[in-house]
């Protein structure tokens, strides 16, 4: 047996291959976790998105707003000018 | 300013997760010694290497923004080392699931590998605090890239370190002799490592993008409140408030 299978053997030793069912699940739980951690990150990204959208909303709201009360000022000044 | 090319860069990501999701379970044979447990390898190792570049990245932009004061560079070092913190949490996760499924025990103490990378983790998980402490934005940018800077220097160093460690528990497939992976393993995994790298970058991407956004926001709702003469209280955060 030549170093590299004695180092092979000594691996198997501690490495044992597992049945496909038993491996199975623990394969499945490695990439489910990975999944589900991308997941929870797309989550809350689009949770900031929606509130950006919101606060962006609110926003406009203030915009339009004060536009409106600007042109309604305008509006009386020119009446008080005539 | 951080949105271009995200489009194709999500579609790439999909593409090559899939791609190498698929390639690992109707391509790649199973390993001789492990059996079918070994294909989380092509999960766990990209993760780790990825989640360790990303650290080294974060220390690159630290570099940046102390040499240029510009401050969209703290912000990219800041996502980069907040999304690397989460791929190595899950690359921890996945190793653990691996270690069980393979040596009986979630975790092994006497493993350099293992050990080295939690000090990594745990080194980073320091990072978001340090940044919380500190209320000055100038000085809190300054402490943050000092931090990149150092923490990111130890990643390289570690990973020499471990690399002469000798440990058979955890055995080494990639080395500039070419490893130990026969051509289907090597090729999926490949893939598996580019796709991960990919989704870091449209991840990083995405985040940047939103963080822009929001700050853009912040400063609009700021110049609507100095024409009302309102005050708008400043949320302390350990993100970057402004670029």
């Amino acid at each position: 047996m030549g170093p590299d299978q004695a180092q092979r053997g000594a691996a198997a030793d501690l490495m044992p291959a597992l049945p496909l069912d038993d491996a199975g699940p623990y394969v499945a739980a490695a990439y489910l976790v990975f999944l589900a951690l991308i997941l929870v990150y797309v989550a809350i990204m689009a949770a900031k998105l929606a509130r950006i959208g919101r606060e962006l909303g609110e926003v406009t709201e203030i915009v339009r707003r004060r536009a409106a009360e600007r042109r309604e000022r305008d509006g009386e000044e020119e009446a008080v000018h005539r | 300013m951080f949105a271009r090319g995200l489009k194709p860069l999500s579609i790439a990501s999909v593409v090559l997760i899939v791609g190498a999701f698929a390639l690992v379970f109707f391509y790649a044979p199973n390993d001789a010694d492990q059996g079918f447990v070994q294909k989380i390898f092509y999960l766990h190792v990209p993760l780790a290497i990825v989640a360790l570049f990303g650290f080294v990245a974060g220390g690159v932009y630290g570099i940046r923004y102390l040499r240029t004061d510009d401050r969209s560079h703290d912000l990219r070092s800041y996502v980069a080392i907040h999304i690397s913190l989460i791929l190595a949490v899950a690359a921890l996760v996945t190793g653990s699931i691996w270690a069980r499924a393979a040596w009986g025990q979630w975790w092994v103490w006497d493993e350099p590998t293992l050990v080295s990378f939690l000090i990594v983790f745990l080194l980073y998980a320091c990072y978001q605090p340090l940044r919380f402490s500190i209320e000055d934005p100038e000085r809190q940018a300054r402490t943050a890239a000092v931090f990149a800077i150092v923490a990111g220097a130890f990643v390289p160093l570690n990973f020499m370190a471990v690399r002469l460690a000798e440990s058979l528990v955890h055995p080494r497939v990639l080395s500039a002799t070419g490893g130990s992976m026969p051509g289907e393993m090597r090729l999926t995994f490949l893939v598996a490592l580019t796709g991960m790298a990919v989704l870091f970058v449209t991840l990083w991407k995405y985040e940047l993008t939103s963080k822009e956004a929001s700050m853009q926001l912040r400063a609009l709702k700021r110049a609507l409140a100095d024409e009302d003469d309102a005050w708008v209280p400043t949320r302390r955060s350990a993100a970057p408030q402004q670029i």
